[in-house]
């Protein structure tokens, strides 16, 4: 379990954060929703210690993790995967290297195992002969692929997602969702992913939390969260026109 | 003040929780192919015209008859060991290295790639700077005994075949008066130099915000403030071991 307690950050004199807190369930694919600025990035990023917030704690599992020693910050680091907004796949690195690199890294095993763990994760998010292409020789959707395999390489408990559909067409964006639920519920992850899309507030999400603003403005869920009272969240679920229209007979 | 001490906490935080030597080893090697073979060409090309031009100049300005033409090498060799081998090769890779040095960086900064090796839990300066400064730290001084060479070679050519020296007056004004000190000295400002020029370019790089604009940006910073860091740097030596 993911605990995020009384998290606040500034940015110049800007309040992005404003006391925030949470828990994400264990297994469970939870998603931080919200409009643009609203800081579901910032808050995710202070979660896996990118950002060091000006106050509050995230606990992993009961340790902590922006306060703890330095061990124990590099423990919990190696038990997480992240998939960026724009993949942040390594240029200089093939598809094959950039997802063995945390192997390379963190890792001692031979040549042979790490190949093998490679392929395995390759083929579990639907690469094939692609282990020799560079990062700008597959499409927008394959890179995505690509930075999860990356980020299951090393069996995470945690994994997080920033903004996993940015940039991709409807019908990859939902593959894309349904692989990270897949992997949560196979690896038995805690997934936390960062998003504005409608179709995975409604496709994946277990636990949702609502930002607006900076502030926790709703938290449930997925199950019932369009029978919202917040204005705001109502304003964000409904801006999407299909739905409003469903809505709006819904209701006649 | 701040940013300087920024620069020397980046620079302590390349040696805090370093990874496997092994890894080093292989982006120390690359490294050395990217900084220095790839500049050979352009340090081959600016110090044979920088020496072939002193001696020229040298020769034009030297017109009394008690002035023997031994002097016009004399003064080739000494310019070109005390301050143009080392400085105008090092202001010339300061321009190549380091703004190639900041916008690598820079780049991988604005794509997430240094945060995706952070949340990995690998020490990015570390592991991404640290190899760019010990393979400056071994190829600029090579770079500059090359470049010595040539423009000491370039100078002969231009003498030679213009008719201002003979090919002997030059050799033996080559030997005349030398000061063995003068060769480890050029030594020690290139490795000054390099640790420098491939910090100062690897920081501003690293720190970099925001999009493509703020990559440019700091690699005219990175250029702009290497040289000047050299040029101090150039003082202070001549000050102290002079």
């Amino acid at each position: 379990m993911i605990q995020v307690k009384n998290i606040s950050k500034t940015f110049n004199g800007r309040q992005i954060l404003d006391d925030i807190n949470g828990e994400f369930k264990p297994c469970d694919t939870s998603l931080i929703i919200g409009g643009s600025g609203t800081g579901k990035s910032v808050l995710l990023k202070c979660i896996v210690g990118l950002i060091k917030p000006d106050n509050g704690s995230v606990l992993y599992d009961g340790r902590d993790f922006l306060n703890g020693d330095t061990e124990t910050k590099r423990e919990i680091r190696r038990e997480i995967g992240m998939l960026f907004q724009g993949s942040a796949l390594f240029d200089s690195k093939t598809v094959e290297e950039n997802v063995m690199f945390p192997l390379d890294m963190l890792t001692d095993m031979s040549k042979e195992e790490k190949l093998d763990r490679v392929n395995f994760c390759l083929q579990r998010v639907g690469l094939e002969n692609v282990n020799k292409r560079m990062p700008s020789e597959i499409s927008g959707g394959m890179q995505k692929r690509v930075g999860i395999a990356r980020a299951i390489v090393m069996n995470p408990k945690y994994l997080f997602c920033d903004e996993p559909n940015s940039g991709l067409d409807p019908l990859t964006a939902i593959k894309i969702d349904d692989l990270i639920a897949e992997i949560t519920d196979e690896y038995k992850i805690t997934t936390i992913v960062v998003t504005h899309d409608m179709n995975s507030v409604l496709g994946i999400g277990e636990y949702v939390m609502f930002l607006y603003k900076g502030k926790k403005l709703w938290e449930g869920d997925s199950t019932t969260i369009t029978e919202t009272k917040v204005l705001e969240l109502q304003e964000f679920l409904f801006s999407n026109k299909l739905l409003k229209e469903m809505r709006t007979s819904a209701g006649s | 003040m701040k940013q300087l001490g920024k620069y020397l906490i980046f620079i302590g935080s390349m040696f805090r929780n370093r990874e496997k030597m092994g890894v080093y080893a292989s982006r120390v090697l690359d490294e050395c192919v990217l900084i220095g073979i790839d500049s050979v060409f352009i340090v081959a090309i600016v110090s044979s015209f920088i020496g072939a031009v002193t001696c020229i100049q040298t020769a034009y300005n030297l017109v009394s008859p008690l002035i023997p033409n031994s002097t016009i090498a004399l003064i080739v060799r000494d310019m070109t060991v005390l301050e143009l081998a080392p400085t105008i090769t090092c202001v010339v890779l300061s321009g190549k290295v380091g703004s190639s040095i900041a916008g690598g960086l820079g780049t991988m900064r604005i794509t997430e790639q240094i945060d995706a090796l952070e949340v990995m839990g690998i020490n990015a300066a570390s592991y991404l700077v640290l190899p760019k400064i010990i393979a400056a730290l071994i190829v600029f001084p090579m770079l500059v005994v090359l470049s010595g060479f040539l423009s000491i070679y370039g100078g002969y050519l231009a003498g030679t075949l213009t008719g201002v020296i003979t090919p002997n007056e030059y050799v033996y004004g080559l030997r005349e008066s030398f000061q063995p000190f003068n060769v480890p000295f050029a030594i020690i400002k290139a490795v000054v130099f390099a640790f420098l020029i491939s910090s100062v370019s690897s920081f501003e790089g690293f720190y970099t915000k925001g999009g493509a604009l703020e990559v440019g940006r700091s690699s005219t910073n990175a250029v702009t403030n290497s040289c000047i860091s050299v040029l101090l740097a150039d003082y202070l030596l001549a000050q102290l071991l002079l």
